[in-house]
Formats: structure tokens, C-alpha cells, sequence
């Protein structure tokens, strides 16, 4: 494809683009440029005009003004939808926009099916040229299979390959990782690569940094509507990275404390439950965060289900401040004092079209009658402006629907919900999964806070960095049981990494 | 022929259902397996053939329609005051005013949904109601009688004489009833276009993003299933001979039964032409078993709600993970 070894050529170069919304600079004067068969990084934490400049790019927003638009090699007065597509840019947004009921070869050939000349479809050929792009790819999947019987981590190939399909040679992915596991993860970027050497440039959007340095040649960093600069990630750490995303300095070090004096808030004695988990000795103590690591499937968060009184154990016992703890329902947990933010909280901790001031206080609606017994709106307003507040939650009107708000204010609506049925054991699954890095570190000074002010703090997490900077005792989880227990302020990053991964 | 059992397994569940039934009532009547008994059913069921290939194409793309059966009425009363006003008319006639008729309600219905943004349950249920109301409005529920010849008369494809002296007979309504499944097969499963109703009845923001036209995708949709209507009012005329106003009415429910049970999915996305014929000859089968077994018909109505609980309820269940719970079970 190079036509001489000399200079790189661009795949994009955009130069002093802007875009306002109502008055707000959403993009002011930023340059972006791709080169060809580069893995380039788009960072920046929510809201700071990344998907604004993917939507400029696309044709989907027409930028106020801009200095230069110009797609391999080909100046442009302005992008459009069927022009972007014409020359190859694809975007694989989060939700990979994909057809569940259909099938894989017809998921990857679809585009190909648009518009309203009416033809003939030919499936066999349909499933050859996917058969094809997939072999592209290194990836053998079922053709024939429904979409819907597939697993988070190949629809995101199947969606991969639908851009192929379209002679992508600019591919923006979207937090292509957000749900997936660490050996899923490898895989996609394995695939990433590949496309690269293949002369396919690819934008990668993530919040998990770790990921990023280790796949892009060079990252742009973007900071409320404005470039922050370009820089090559050799040589770039995290905390740079973080520091430049959110334009302060972020606590990236060990917090951890000797606990083991408090005493034990919730205690678990061979707790089993066969297929889930077996053999569990867990004690987590007033005041002090217990990390939780462990791959997808170890058993983690069959375990909170358990502390939740959403499953029964089979074998052991729970105690709760000494005395036996059997909850049977979520409900009876609760009363004893526990909460769970949970690992999905899209689906399971919030009701998206319901309000702010309604999620926030649907646990606690007991507490908020009136004189007549019914629920008294002054009391329920009351509640949510105090934990916006305490918080930090950056709302607009508590009537919002909750969907309005970014990843990391829905966690913390979550996690108001649960502090105000005012718990001693806090179970947080996942709490960063879409969070951005200014909004994690955000949410750990707060549950930083809540540990000193006494909580009992479970924290299960799928990164380790996370893990190991947050908690006072960091345990892994294998196959159902807990293999091995590990002292933050003694252990590396690196040496948690290959205990859990190897 | 795996990919077919795994893919199809709601159809072919149907089918090894149906199959049982017909062999039940082939041994317990002796006139269940006649050839006069089939050819009727066949004969009977083209008019719910014909909406449920329609009404299919509707699910698929996300929308459900309650108005379609009041609009075959609409159709017949129409079509019956025009051609007579210009002297009868003849075949070709019909088929055109009665399918340009239909399709224009059809596209009201498609109209208000795209335009303003209403689910298809509430349009449909409106325009149900609309239609039905003007319908009676300017008929005073009169009944037309005196048809154009060529209309009320029967139209025989195929007979044939048993030794006993009974006749059994294909008529053209059948005939329509298979060109109509044919025209909806080719469209849903052969053409780019249909396959875009299926991605805009799974994703619609997905299939947007794509490049697929909305709009035209609805007007599609119900434009189809109104010229369905159309035809099969069409039809129910030359087969009862006469254009009642309320004849038709409260058969919509029926038909939807029928097609949800042939694995077509409320919410879009999902759904055969295969299936949908399973499922009204399902529905037929058993009222036409309950008939010749002399039970009560409201054993019917009961029958065919069980199945669509038992349909439904199943159709997430693979009989192979069935299997592996069961094994699972008993460890």
C-alpha cells in the first residue's frame, strides 16, 4: 500500500475545529490527525468532545468552523454521512448497533443490504464474503448462529468485521472493552493490531489507561472542548495520562492501613455454594476496603449475591458484628445493614427512564411518608439535595430521567441510594465499569471517606491497579475459592497482575 | 438441515404439533382425513392466510396492527359502492381498487406512527375504531346484496368426486391466498429491502445509523399489510357472496394468535412465512377437530389461548438446554 518508504501518510487531518452547542464550546479549535495504519488514542474523560469529534468526523455534526478537513490525502470543504463512508471512516459505537435476531454472516454483510432499489438477496455469498473478512481478522465464528447466542466479546468482532466489510480504513472504536473480560480484552487488541499492520488506522476510545498505552502509538488528549496536546506513549505512565485527562494530579498510590485491630463487621465461615463458590473465609472489619480481584466467572460476585441474601449458601455460616446472619431475601439484608451497588448497574441498579429524586430514594421510601402516610415529595427532595451534596453528584434537576446523567453520577446516584438505607457493610461490584478517570477517582476519595467514617467496605474490581490502590487488603479469587491474600503497601502491581492472570 | 432445526425450532416444533393433531384426528373421526374436509379448510382459511402474511410483515418490523381487519371491511364496502356506481367492473378491477384502497389505509396508519412518533398499538387501535365508525357512519350498516357477477360468483380451480358423491373443490381465493404467502415470502426473506425490516424491527436506532429509511420502512410495512387487507376483503366477499359491514369485525385477534403462535415476535425482528402458515393452519385444525368431535366451541377459544401460554412460554427454551438443566437437576 505505501507508495514509497518515505513520509507516513495521513488517514485524517483536521485542523481548528470547532462546535458549540447552546452556547457551549463543545469543541474549540482542536487538531486531530490519524496516520494511515496507526493506532492512534482518543483521551479525555466524559463530556470534554470526544464524541463530538468522532460525530464531526462522520458527517454526523457539521463543525462552526475548521481550518482543514481533509481524508487520505483529499481536502474537504465538509464532511457528510455517505462521504465519510464513501472513503472508509466507520465508527463501532458502544452499543455495536448490531441485529440480534439475525444472523452473524447477515449481521457482517448488512450494510451492503441498505437502501430502497429492491434486490435479490444472496445468502451464500453473503456468508462467504463474511466467512472472509472474518478469516481477516483471525477469527472463526458460527455464520449460520443468531447474534443474540453470542457472547458481548464476538459481537464486538462481529462488529469489527461489519466495518471491514465497507473497505473501513479509519475505524473509531468506542470503548470497544468497557465489557470485557481481561483474556477478552487481549484478543481485541490482538485483532487490533492486526488490522494496523494491515494498513487499517484504528481510534481507540477507552477509560482503561492501562489498555491504552499498552495498544496506541501515540494518544491526542482532549480537556473540556480543547486540545491538550499529542504525545507518543513511549515513556507515558498512568498517572501522566490521568493528570492530563482531568488536568489535576490524581492519588495513584497505595492507601492502605492496618485494620486488622477494628473489629469484624461481617464474617464468613466455609461459606460454599456448589458450582458458585466453596470454602470461603472472608472477614471484613469496621472501617476497612477489602479489595476483591479475580477473572470473570471466579465466583466473585456469586459471593455478593450470597452476602445479599440473593442466593442461600449451601455450606458455612455468616456472621453479621458476631451474631449468625442468614438472610433470606435481598430485603432482610438490608435491614441487617447491607448494601450492593451492583456490577450492572444499566439494568440492575437503576431505572433509567425513572428520575433522579425517584432512584435515588426508592430504597428508602419507608422513611419518607408524610402525616397521611403517604410519600412527601419535600422529604424525597430533601434526601437527594443532601446526598448531591456529600457527593459531589453533578445533576441538572432531580426530576431528570437518570439516563441524562455521565457514567460516573449514575454510580454515585447508586451509591446515594444505598447509603441512605444507612449500611455497615457496603458490597461495590465493578464500581468503575464506564466510569471516566476523573470520575473514579472521584468516587474512591468517597469511599475512601465512607471506610473512615466506619463502613465495612467489599470492593470487587476487574483491575488491579484499582484494587490494589483502594483497598486495605487486596484478596484473589480462583475457581470458586480464595487463593491467595495480598498486602498493598507490599505488593506490586505486576506481581497481582501475574497472580491473577498467569 | 441443523442450521434449519436450530434456527427454526419454534416452526418446526409447530410442525411436529400440527402433524400429531392431524394424525389424532385422522384416527378419531373418519372425516377429518377427507379429501372434501381438507380442500374446505384450505378454502375457508385463505381469507386468514392472506391477512396473517400481511400482519407478519408488520411484526417483523417492530409495529402490530389491530385496524386490519376492519380495513378489509372498509375495502369491500368501497370497492363494492365504486364498482357498481361504474357498472360492475371485473377481476383486474378489483384487484386494483381493492389493493390501492388498502394500501392507502395502510399508509395512514404508517403515517401517523412515523409522523407523530405514536406507537403502532395506539394508532391501530384508533384507526380500528375510526375506520369501524365511519365504516357504519355512511353504511347505516346496511348490507350490500346484489354484487357484480363476476365478483359473487365462485371461481373453481380444481374438483373432484368421491365414490360416496361428496365434492371436494379448490377455489380462487385459495389460489390468491398462495400467490399472496408467495409475494410476502420473496419480499421478507429474498429482497434487500425485507431484510431491512427485519434489521429496523431489531435495532431501529441501529438500522438508522446504517442508512435504513425509516419511513419508508414503516410505510413498507403497513402499505403491505393494508394491501393484504385489501385482497383478503377482496376475497371474503366472493366467498360469502355479500358485503356486511361488521362482518369482519373482532376477526383481527384471531389472526394475531395465530401468527404470534408461528413464532412472530411482539417488539419486531423475528418471524417466518413458514411459521405464520403453521400457525393459522394450527388454529384451523383445532376448530375444524372440535367441530367434527362435536365439543363445545368454547373449548376453542380456551385451546388456542393454552397454546399461545404454551408457545410463548417455550419459545426461549431449546429442548437441548432442556436437556442439559434436566441432567443438571438430578446430579
Amino acid at each position: 500500500m505505501p507508495e514509497s518508504g518515505g513520509a507516513e501518510r495521513h488517514a485524517l487531518r483536521l485542523k481548528a475545529v470547532s462546535k458549540t452547542f447552546g452556547g457551549v464550546k463543545a469543541l474549540d479549535g482542536v487538531d486531530f490527525e490519524v496516520l494511515e495504519g496507526e493506532v492512534h488514542c482518543l483521551a479525555g474523560e466524559n463530556g470534554c468532545g470526544k464524541s463530538t469529534l468522532i460525530k464531526i468526523v462522520t458527517g454526523v455534526y457539521k463543525p462552526e468552523s475548521a481550518g482543514l478537513i481533509e481524508l487520505f490525502g483529499e481536502r474537504l470543504d465538509g464532511i457528510t454521512p455517505v462521504q465519510a463512508r464513501d472513503r472508509g471512516v466507520s465508527v463501532i459505537w458502544q452499543d455495536l448497533a448490531l441485529f440480534a435476531n439475525m444472523s452473524v454472516a447477515e449481521n457482517i454483510a448488512f450494510d451492503a443490504m441498505v437502501g430502497l432499489r429492491p434486490r435479490g438477496v444472496d445468502y451464500r455469498g453473503m456468508k462467504k464474503r463474511a466467512g472472509a473478512t472474518l478469516e481477516r481478522l483471525g477469527v472463526t465464528l458460527d455464520l449460520d448462529a443468531a447474534l443474540s447466542t453470542l457472547p458481548i466479546a464476538q459481537r464486538q468482532v462481529v462488529a469489527i468485521a461489519r466495518s471491514l466489510m465497507n473497505d473501513a480504513r479509519l475505524i473509531f472504536m468506542d470503548e470497544p472493552t468497557a465489557s470485557l473480560t481481561q483474556s477478552e480484552t487481549d484478543r481485541l487488541l490482538d485483532i487490533v493490531r492486526r488490522l494496523s499492520a494491515d494498513g487499517v488506522a484504528i481510534v481507540f476510545v477507552s477509560h482503561r489507561l492501562a489498555e491504552v498505552l499498552e495498544i496506541a502509538r501515540r494518544v491526542t488528549v482532549v480537556r473540556d472542548g480543547r486540545l491538550v496536546g499529542v504525545y507518543p506513549t513511549e515513556g507515558m505512565t498512568q498517572a501522566r495520562l490521568g493528570e492530563l485527562m482531568t488536568g489535576h494530579m490524581l492519588e495513584d498510590s497505595v492507601a492502605a492501613r492496618d485494620m486488622s485491630s477494628a473489629p469484624a463487621v461481617f464474617e464468613a465461615n466455609r461459606l460454599g455454594r456448589p458450582g458458585e463458590f466453596e470454602n470461603i473465609d472472608l472477614v471484613i472489619r469496621r472501617g476497612e476496603v477489602v479489595g476483591l480481584c479475580g477473572l470473570l466467572g471466579a465466583g466473585r460476585t456469586e459471593l455478593a449475591h450470597a452476602m445479599m441474601g440473593m442466593s442461600e449458601p449451601a455450606t458455612g455460616e455468616m456472621r453479621l458484628h458476631g451474631d449468625v446472619y442468614r438472610p433470606t431475601s435481598i430485603r432482610a439484608a438490608i435491614a441487617h445493614g447491607m448494601a450492593y451497588v451492583s456490577e450492572d448497574r444499566l439494568s440492575l441498579g437503576l431505572l433509567q427512564k425513572q428520575s433522579i429524586v425517584d432512584n435515588a430514594s426508592i430504597s428508602v421510601l419507608d422513611r419518607l411518608l408524610d402525616g397521611l402516610g403517604l410519600i412527601s415529595n419535600g422529604k424525597k427532595l430533601g434526601l437527594i439535595r443532601g446526598w448531591v451534596e456529600k457527593l459531589g453528584i453533578k445533576i441538572g434537576l432531580p426530576d431528570d430521567a437518570i439516563s441524562t446523567l455521565s457514567g460516573g453520577n449514575q454510580q454515585k446516584v447508586v451509591l446515594a441510594k444505598w447509603l441512605a438505607t444507612e449500611p455497615k457493610v457496603l458490597i461495590l461490584d465493578s464500581p468503575t465499569v464506564g466510569v471516566d478517570v476523573g470520575a473514579r477517582a472521584g468516587l474512591f476519595r468517597i469511599v475512601r471517606e465512607l471506610a473512615e467514617q466506619g463502613l465495612a467496605i467489599l470492593l470487587i474490581s476487574d483491575e488491579v491497579t484499582e484494587a490494589l490502590y483502594n483497598s486495605d487488603r487486596v484478596l484473589h479469587m480462583v475457581q470458586g475459592r480464595i487463593a491467595g491474600e495480598y498486602d498493598p503497601s507490599t505488593t506490586s502491581v505486576q506481581a497481582l497482575e501475574e497472580a491473577i492472570y498467569e | 438441515m441443523n442450521n434449519l432445526l436450530r434456527n427454526r425450532q419454534v416452526e418446526f416444533r409447530l410442525l411436529v404439533v400440527l402433524a400429531l393433531l392431524c394424525a389424532g384426528l385422522s384416527l378419531a373421526t373418519d372425516t377429518f382425513l377427507t379429501m372434501a374436509n381438507i380442500t374446505s379448510l384450505l378454502n375457508n382459511n385463505s381469507v386468514n392466510l392472506i391477512w396473517a402474511v400481511g400482519l407478519l410483515v408488520v411484526l417483523i418490523a417492530g409495529g402490530i396492527d389491530i385496524s386490519f381487519a376492519v380495513a378489509s371491511s372498509v375495502v369491500q364496502y368501497a370497492a363494492a359502492k365504486f364498482l357498481i356506481g361504474i357498472g360492475g367492473g371485473n377481476w383486474i378491477l378489483g384487484f386494483i381498487v381493492c389493493g390501492i384502497v388498502g394500501i392507502g389505509l395502510g399508509l395512514i396508519n404508517a403515517g401517523l406512527i412515523h409522523k407523530f412518533r405514536i406507537i403502532s398499538i395506539v394508532v391501530t387501535i384508533a384507526t380500528f375504531n375510526a375506520f369501524f365508525g365511519l365504516l357504519m357512519f355512511f353504511s347505516g350498516g346496511r348490507s350490500i346484496y346484489s354484487l357484480p357477477d363476476w365478483w359473487s360468483d365462485r371461481v373453481i380451480l380444481f374438483e373432484h368426486q368421491a365414490v360416496d358423491g361428496t365434492w371436494s373443490e379448490l377455489t380462487l381465493p385459495f389460489a390468491v391466498m398462495v400467490v399472496c404467502v408467495l409475494l410476502t415470502w420473496i419480499l421478507i426473506r429474498r429482497t434487500n429491502v425485507g431484510r431491512q425490516l427485519y434489521a429496523f424491527g431489531d435495532n431501529p436506532e441501529g438500522a438508522r445509523r446504517a442508512g435504513v429509511n425509516i419511513a419508508a420502512m414503516q410505510a413498507l410495512a403497513f402499505g403491505w399489510c393494508g394491501m393484504m387487507a385489501g385482497i383478503a376483503g377482496l376475497m371474503q366477499v366472493n366467498i360469502v357472496q355479500e358485503v356486511v359491514p361488521n362482518a369482519l369485525y373482532g376477526r383481527e385477534l384471531e389472526v394475531l394468535a395465530a401468527v404470534v403462535l408461528g413464532g412472530a415476535r411482539l417488539g419486531g425482528g423475528r418471524g417466518t412465512v413458514t411459521g405464520c402458515v403453521l400457525g393459522v393452519m394450527f388454529v384451523a385444525v383445532t376448530q375444524n377437530g372440535l367441530n367434527l368431535l362435536g365439543i363445545s366451541p368454547f373449548a376453542f377459544q380456551m385451546i388456542i389461548g393454552a397454546a399461545i401460554l404454551v408457545a410463548i412460554s417455550t419459545s426461549n427454551i431449546s429442548f437441548s438446554s432442556l436437556g442439559r438443566i434436566r441432567m443438571e437437576g438430578s446430579k
